[in-house]
Parts: structure tokens; C-alpha cells; sequence
């Protein structure tokens, strides 16, 4: 059903820019996979490299082991859902659906049954007859999802498609997705810059900014083992450090900053002398009444936040640097009053000291 | 009407209001209702105006109905106003999904240009360089036997051949921008996602572009349709002896026969049955005039 997506040292230059910088993985059959990036980092040019509307400048794409090289996007196994879906508007729900299968020179009753079949699948069923217009955002989308399903694509590739809809629907729709993807068994490529989406829906996720993949991995893995500084402060919040790396002990990195020593995890391709920033995930900090000594910030409280089933305590330091912890909001928590000083501390295998974004090579 | 005033404020609003129907009315619907009367009533001597025989009558229009030649051309001027759309379209089509969607807008700015030039100088001029170019003895002739193309030169001017040329060279924007305006309004991403799922490109075009582009076709093809059948220029200045066209007959009863009245009769025939030619056409091909408003 499904095949596997290969991109080997791919390059695109538009003019003297380069959008995607020496891009080299595997997406595998029958995988969720994300690339996501903040908007401009090159993730919507590899999704139209591997639909064929873009050919790279150097390297190679294939699909299933063919090198799609000189193919049309009409003749790739691959079905593209755009941002804005790109629904005809002139024609039904089910001729939109169909449309692959006209192409395909499929008899009309043939091409009707499927398009209910398929409207089936993204429950949708009696709207065939309706016009596109008469559909709300979250039915559209389903229409979008089963008229490239309809071509039976070994490759499903998604451009933000969800990024039009309300909060709701959108989280309804991203199980609604992962579903459809498991029960369908294709390979889906997903674009987004909304972490959450790509965390929540994926098998693999890439890392992107400015051309370059900055780590692949699971969503476990990119959320707790960041590769570098822009993984970290991209995905999820985190609280930033700069200092440098003064020795080693019991295999941590020994920090020095202007607010003292820390001890922290050290994190790829650190070393002993490396100016790096230490990173702290805000539900891994806590607040001491403390406000001197090792791993602790001091800070002033500027505001709480309470959001729900937690409480955003956002501070200064002394630099003036923003910092967050988060609380739990359990009964007996002591929730500190804005202008308080606190210190920030945590345990030295919840911090890791990183380098900057992967520069480009 | 309240947005107007709100805009505008009721002074400017009024003055608005009023040149518009200024313009409708003195200048378009009275100067008509004025040949309309004319046109029912009878052709007769200064000094019997006002007399018994000064009635209204049908006579003028029988007059068409009944002379087979005016019948003959009329039929042939809307069949060859006809072809000149056709010619028209098939060479516009392309042209403005050319400048919509091909070339990028800077280009487009250019060929703009480009295609806007020669409308600087005045049909009668450019017809007339038709008519030099189009000659047994012209540049065309000269220009195809130089490249070994032809043997013998080619008398472009005979029957209709002229004028269509002439008309089609004259009237083919007409047919461009309207194209040019609906093809631009449509979402690149239709033509992207149509040929994602496969669609070769006649099928895109079929299916995607011509019938988003319809309106824009359906006031293309209008324009240059009534443009061409109530052209006068053209075909005086590049129709043969074989070839008349039915404003050339209005001219004769108005400036040769100074019979307005059955002049305003033909003219009136003309803009009834071309608009019943083009609703029928608009119905048969399934275009509305509100979407041509659009």
C-alpha cells in the first residue's frame, strides 16, 4: 500500500537563496511523519519537491526506490492536500472527490460509488450532491482528505491543513487524521509549524530552520532530547542560560554564568571550554525561597498566570532576562505574589547545556 | 443607496445620481427612442409631414423582411461576426492564461504594453496599413515569398477574408482582458491540485480553468461579437466586392438614400436580433448575465 520516501543530500537554490540546505532522511513506509519548522525554514519546498512541483537543485528524491527525477506531479504516486485545500469550487462534493478517478477514466457510476465509499470513510455520507460552498471548514477538510485518497496515493502529503480551522475542530480533525492514516496504512508527510500538531500526530518528527534539518527523531525524543538550543526553544517552552562550560563532574557539564555555577547535562558535541546555553523546561524548574548559591536563578516574579491545571509563574533576572515556572495547581502549592523574589532551581538531569541552531556546513 | 450618502454625503451623492442619469438618458436612451420613432414612421416628403400619409406604420421593417439580399447579409454578417469570435477566442485563450498564470507579474506589466501599442493609433490608420499589408503586391506576399514560403502571392482580400482579419486584429483584446481578469482570479492551487491528482493539462483546462474563466469568455465573446457585427470601418475599408456587411447597408439608407427612417429601422433590426443572437447563444452554452457582471 504504502512506500517509503527517500531524499538523499537534497539541495534547492531559488536564485542565490538557498531554501533547503543538504536535506538527507528517510521517511519510512507507512509512517506519520512531520517536518516542522517556523514559516520560511523550507518544509513547504521539500513537500512540493516530493509531489514534483519543485525539482531539487542537487540530490535526489525517491519513492519506493524509483528516483522521481523528471516526473510530473500528475504522474507521482503521491496526493497533495493543500493549506487551503484547493477544492474546485464549481464542481459537487463528489465530482470533487471523483475527479482523480475522471482522469483515470473511470466509468461515472464506478466514479459515483466510490465517492460515496470514500465519503463514508470521512463521514461524510449524503453530502455528495452538495456544492463545495455549502460545507463548513472541518467538512471541506474531509472532502479534501477523501478526494486524494480517491487516487489511492502510496505518499499522502499535507500542507498545514488544518492551520484554517478553530481550536476545536482542529484538535478533532488531528485524531480524526492519525486515524484515517492507520486505517488507510499510507505514508503521510505532514507540514506544520504548530509543535503541538506535529508532537501529538506523528511517528517521526524533523526539525527544520532556515533549509537545514536540525533533528529527526520521535516526538518523545525532540521534546526531551533536544539536539540543539533552536530545537529546544522551538518546541515547548524553555527557560535559556547563557554561559560556558567549565569542567566535568560525574559526566555533567560544570556551567559558569553571571548567576553563578550550575551542573547540568551536556548536551551533543559540548565540551569543556564551549560557550553554550543551558536550557530548563519550565515544568522541570521549581521556585526556592532561596535566591543565592548553585543552579539557582534568582528572579523577580513580574506576573502569575493562572492557566487551569497549571500556574505560569513568569520572573526576571538579573540580566532582565524572562524566565517561566510551571506549577502544578495543587491545593497546597505557595503561589508567590508578582514583585517576590524567588530563586529558580531544578535537578541537574532536568537541564542540558546546547549549542546554538546547526549552523549551516 | 444609504451607503452612498454615507460615503459620499448627500451633495456628492446627488451629483453623482444625477450625471449618471444625465448620461442615460441624453445620451443614450433618448437619442434611441428618437430613432425608434423614426423608424415607424414613413419616408415621405418634407411638405406631406403632417399630413394624412404622415402615420405610423411597419413598412420600414417589412422592408428588411422582404428583400432577400438585406436578409442574406444580415445572416451572413452574423455568421462571419461569428468567426471572428471563434478566431478570436481560440487566439485569446491561450494569450491571457499566458499573462495570468505563466508569466510573472512584472512580465506581464510588458507584454501588457505591448499588446497596448498599437491601440495607440487609430483603427482607420491601422486598418488602412491592413489593407497596404494584405495587398496582392504588399509586404505579406513580399515577406512569405522571400522565405521561399510561397510561389505565387496569395490574394488575401478576397470575399470576407479581409475583413476578418481586419476585425479579429481589431477586436482581439476585447477578448484578452476579460479572459486575462477571470483566469487571474482563479487559485493557482486548483491548477496545482487538479494536476496532483493527474490531470493532463487539456483536462485541467476542461475542467479547472475555462469553466472558472466562463464569465470572463461569455463578455469576451459579447464584446467582440457586437463590436464586430456593428463594426462599419473594417469591412468599408477591407471587404471586397463580394463582401457586405449589414452596417454598410444601414450607412446607404441613411447617407445615400437619406431615408433615416428605414436607416433607424435596419439599425434597430441590428440591436434587437444580435441581442436575441447572444441570449440565445448565452442560454445554449449556459452563461448568465450576472455572472458576466461579476
Amino acid at each position: 500500500m504504502s512506500e517509503d520516501v527517500q531524499l538523499s543530500h537534497v539541495c534547492v537554490d531559488f536564485g542565490a537563496f538557498r531554501a533547503v540546505d543538504d536535506v538527507d532522511l528517510t521517511i519510512r513506509a507507512g509512517e506519520f511523519f512531520s517536518f516542522l519548522g517556523p514559516s520560511g525554514c523550507g518544509k513547504t519546498t521539500i513537500l512540493r519537491m516530493i509531489s514534483g512541483f519543485i525539482e531539487p537543485t542537487s540530490g535526489e528524491i525517491k519513492i519506493g526506490g524509483q528516483n522521481m527525477r523528471g516526473i510530473g506531479p500528475n504522474k507521482r504516486p503521491t496526493a497533495l492536500i493543500f493549506q487551503n485545500l484547493a477544492l474546485f469550487p464549481l464542481m459537487t462534493v463528489w465530482e470533487n472527490i471523483a475527479f482523480g478517478l475522471e482522469v483515470r477514466g473511470v466509468s461515472k457510476d464506478k466514479r459515483k460509488a466510490r465517492a460515496e465509499e470514500l465519503l463514508r470513510v470521512v463521514d461524510l455520507v449524503g453530502s455528495g450532491d452538495k456544492r463545495i460552498s455549502q460545507l463548513s471548514g472541518g467538512q471541506k477538510q474531509r472532502v479534501a482528505i477523501a478526494r486524494a485518497l480517491a487516487v489511492e496515493p502510496k505518499v499522502m502529503l499535507l500542507d498545514e491543513p488544518l492551520s484554517a480551522l478553530d481550536l476545536k475542530l482542529r484538535q478533532h480533525m488531528r485524531s480524526e487524521l492519525r486515524a484515517i492514516q492507520k486505517r488507510t496504512d499510507v505514508t503521510f508527510v505532514y507540514i506544520t509549524h504548530d509543535q503541538g500538531e506535529a508532537l501529538a500526530m506523528s511517528d517521526r518528527v524533523a526539525v527544520m530552520s532556515a533549509g537545514v534539518l536540525q533533528q529527526v527523531g520521535t516526538p518523545a525524543d525532540i521534546y526531551n532530547q533536544p539536539a540543539n538550543g533552536f530545537v529546544a526553544s522551538f518546541v515547548g517552552e524553555n527557560n535559556r542560560v547563557p554561559g560556558k562550560v567549565v569542567g566535568l563532574e560525574n559526566g555533567m557539564a560544570r556551567f559558569h554564568t553571571p548567576a553563578g555555577l550550575f551542573l547540568a547535562r551536556l548536551g551533543p558535541g559540548i565540551q569543556v571550554g564551549s560557550t553554550a546555553k543551558l536550557y530548563v523546561r519550565p515544568e522541570n524548574a521549581r521556585l526556592t525561597d532561596a535566591v543565592e548559591g548553585d543552579n539557582n536563578v534568582p528572579l523577580r516574579i513580574s506576573e502569575v498566570a493562572f492557566e487551569g491545571s497549571f500556574i505560569n509563574i513568569h520572573g526576571h533576572d538579573a540580566g532582565g532576562h524572562a524566565h517561566i515556572v510551571q506549577m502544578r495547581n495543587d491545593r497546597d502549592a505557595s503561589v508567590p505574589a508578582v514583585g517576590d523574589q524567588r530563586g529558580l532551581t531544578f535537578s541537574p538531569e532536568h537541564a542540558v547545556v546546547l549549542a546554538d541552531a546547526g549552523a549551516r556546513p | 443607496m444609504t451607503a452612498l450618502v454615507q460615503r459620499y454625503g448627500g451633495a456628492l451623492t446627488g451629483i453623482i445620481i444625477a450625471l449618471t442619469a444625465f448620461w442615460l438618458l441624453a445620451m443614450v436612451i433618448l437619442p434611441n427612442l428618437i430613432l425608434l420613432e423614426f423608424s415607424f414612421r414613413p419616408y415621405i416628403p418634407v411638405d406631406q409631414m403632417g399630413g394624412p400619409n404622415d402615420h405610423y406604420t411597419l413598412a420600414n421593417y417589412a422592408t428588411f423582411f422582404t428583400s432577400p439580399i438585406h436578409l442574406q447579409i444580415f445572416g451572413l454578417t452574423v455568421f462571419y461576426s461569428s468567426v471572428v469570435t471563434l478566431i478570436c477566442l481560440v487566439l485569446a485563450y491561450p494569450l491571457a492564461y499566458f499573462l495570468a498564470k505563466v508569466s510573472t507579474p512584472r512580465n506581464a506589466g510588458t507584454w501588457f504594453l505591448l499588446l497596448l501599442i498599437p491601440l495607440w493609433v487609430s483603427e482607420v490608420l491601422r486598418s488602412f496599413a491592413w489593407s497596404i499589408i494584405l495587398a496582392y503586391q504588399g509586404p505579406l506576399n513580399a515577406a512569405l515569398h522571400g522565405l521561399g514560403l510561397i510561389d505565387k502571392g496569395i490574394r488575401w482580400r478576397t470575399g470576407f477574408n479581409g475583413v476578418l482579419i481586419g476585425l479579429v486584429y481589431t477586436y482581439v483584446l476585447f477578448m484578452v482582458f476579460p479572459i486575462y481578469n477571470a483566469i487571474q482570479s482563479l487559485d493557482t492551487n486548483q491548477i496545482e491540485a487538479a494536476q496532483d491528482l493527474g490531470a493532463p493539462l487539456w483536462r485541467i483546462h476542461w475542467r479547472v480553468v475555462i469553466p472558472h474563466a466562463k464569465p470572463g469568455i461569455g463578455s469576451g465573446c459579447i464584446m467582440v461579437f457586437m463590436l464586430s457585427a456593428g463594426s462599419i470601418l473594417v469591412p468599408s475599408i477591407l471587404g471586397s466586392t463580394t463582401s457586405r456587411w449589414f452596417t454598410e447597408i444601414i450607412q446607404q439608407w441613411f447617407f445615400e438614400s437619406v431615408d433615416w427612417n428605414t436607416g433607424s429601422a435596419y439599425a434597430f433590426l441590428l440591436l434587437v436580433l444580435c441581442t436575441v443572437f447572444v441570449s440565445l447563444m448565452m442560454r445554449m452554452l449556459n452563461v448568465r448575465l450576472v455572472d458576466i457582471a461579476r
